[in-house]
């Protein structure tokens, strides 16, 4: 029996050839990736173009910088009662030269992070509730 | 052509949390601002108010609000938002009137209150909305704050105990100031024991909300003259740029920065002032005195080198030698900063200008900086709003 499962955001990432990835749009005419996707206008002052293609973002990327989350968040966050503190990383993707926030994986600590290494993103519970799993991206070191 | 613009009058009403309308606020300072100046009521052609957006339909036409309360006497008026920048923004809108000719002397007025408890965003599933995702994810104002501190310590080799010591420096420098709300002498041990909120960034390293009103009676050289006040502080320069596409630095309340996959990517920080010591013709070598954004303890060192203090990555060394205290090289934040007032925003840009004048006018009393000739402000808010203003003697 598995518990349904629903992402936090529809449409933002999805499982390609059997690997998590973030899902982005890029510029057709300058190249820019936009993450969350954007499919009205390129934002690129040097670029009028209106078309962009779906792509699948890096999976793996370096630390650009880590925290954490002490409190609780207010909402729309869903809590765990007691909070449990979790990892906040920022990760620099080589292709697309964004950087992108996530939480870490859970049991994840600032003291096993450094900036500069490399991670990898995988698909993870948010929070759960009524036998409902909702699903978000985090990002985990790489060995 | 003529381009600065004569500071006559300040006023402020002290930060704290006090609970009571913001136009209470607004009109104290601005009356403190135009006995400062001498210029009587009747005479403001144009009233330039910082908005706020938490204090419904008054707060929105700010400038409109301040006028009506101190009695309406004929004046233009303008309403500026942009977020921390606010005041900044009224500003350059005062001045453009003077320099056009179409004013003589104006009043800026900002002022704010804060409500109970956290800022949270409208409730409902609103994934357009990147506040709705960044909370929905967990990622809260101090984790970006944190972000940019953990960088510092990773690539820079910075300290919390530096961090730490700018805390000490502003809660020292803000001690004696009537303004401030928080007047109390402040350790490194203080800032290390207290709760952590972000890693490496604890309570101490983050600045509060606040209460509070600042104005200003600005006019033209010539009316300034003619007031016998020839010597005013003048505005030098107001930047107000905005980002330049791709960002660097991941910003509130964005998930993600712009990809620089086309465009090579810049520092939305470092061009505030970049604008501002172009438009004053001078360099951060000129500086004596600076007002800088102190969200966060660490946010304050990198002030230091978007402003051109120091290279990038040695903002730690101004901090370890005492530099940016009164009575060392360039003291930054001698008013003590967001860490003794909190933020008020539409009033915290132009308190930062207020400072700058004291200080100028050599009049700021035990937080004096000796000597003070120009000074910058520095600030940076949500969704492309900054500022820095140039104030000279
Ligand atoms: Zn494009």
């Amino acid at each position: 029996m598995s518990k349904s499962q629903v992402p936090v955001l529809p449409g933002w990432f999805a499982i390609e050839n059997g690997e998590p990835h973030l899902l982005g749009t890029r510029c057709r005419a300058c190249g820019t990736y936009y993450f969350p996707r954007q499919t009205l206008f390129c934002r690129n002052p040097d670029c009028e173009s209106e078309a962009f293609d779906e792509v699948p973002l890096s999976r793996r990327g370096t630390l650009w910088s880590y925290t954490n989350a002490m409190y609780q968040p207010p909402e729309p966050f869903v809590a765990e009662d007691p909070h449990v503190p979790y990892t906040i990383l920022a990760v620099e993707l080589e292709r697309e030269k964004m950087i992108v926030l996530g939480q870490g994986v859970a049991g994840l600590e600032c003291a096993d992070l450094r900036v500069g290494m490399p991670v990898q993103l995988v698909l993870d519970t948010l929070f759960e509730r009524d036998g409902q799993e909702t699903i978000t991206w985090k990002w985990a070191p790489l060995a | 052509m003529e381009k600065d613009i004569a500071v006559l009058g300040v006023g402020m009403h002290p930060w704290g949390k006090w609970g009571k309308n913001f136009v209470e606020y607004g009109v104290k300072a601005s009356r403190d601002a135009l006995r400062d100046a001498g210029v009587n009521w009747r005479d403001i052609g144009f009233v330039s108010g910082a908005a706020t957006m938490r204090c419904g339909y008054p707060g929105y036409v700010a400038g409109a609000t301040f006028a009506q309360a101190l009695g309406w006497q004929g004046a233009e008026v303008n309403t500026s938002y942009a977020a921390c920048a606010s005041g900044s923004q009224a500003l350059a809108a005062a001045r453009a009137k003077i320099l056009a000719g179409q004013c003589e002397v104006a009043l800026v007025v900002g002022a704010d209150t804060t409500p109970k408890g956290f800022l949270k965003p409208a409730p409902g599933e609103r994934p357009d909305d990147p506040d709705w995702v960044r909370f929905r994810l967990g990622i809260t104002n101090p984790a970006y704050f944190a972000l940019y501190a953990r960088r510092r310590m990773d690539l820079y080799g910075d300290t919390p105990e530096d961090f730490a010591a700018v805390k000490v420096k502003n809660a020292e420098h803000g001690l004696e100031n009537p303004n401030a709300r928080y007047r109390k002498r402040f350790s490194l041990e203080d800032v290390a024991s207290s709760a952590l909120v972000a890693d490496p960034l604890r309570l101490m390293d983050i600045c509060a909300t606040s209460d509070g009103a600042a104005a200003l009676v600005v006019s033209s050289l010539d009316y300034a003259r003619r007031l016998g006040q020839a010597d005013a502080v003048r505005v030098a320069a107001i930047s107000t740029v905005t980002p330049t596409f791709a960002s660097a630095v991941v910003e509130m309340p964005d998930i993600a920065t712009d990809s620089a996959a086309a465009v090579e990517a810049a520092r939305f920080r470092a061009a505030l002032p970049a604008k501002a010591y172009e438009e004053a013709g001078l360099g951060p070598e000129d500086i004596s005195v600076a007002e800088v954004y102190d969200l966060s303890t660490a946010l304050e060192m990198d002030w230091y080198e978007d402003l051109q203090f120091c290279p990038r990555g040695e903002a730690a060394n101004l901090v370890r030698s005492g530099a940016t205290c009164i009575g060392g090289r360039l003291p930054v934040n001698p008013s003590g900063g967001l860490a003794c007032f909190g933020e008020a925003v539409p009033a915290q840009a132009l308190a930062q200008v207020c400072e700058l004048t004291w200080q100028l006018r050599g009049a700021a009393g035990p937080r004096q900086v000796a000597g003070a000739r120009v000074g910058i402000t520095a600030n940076q808010g949500l969704f492309g709003h900054g500022s820095a203003v140039i104030l000279k003697r």
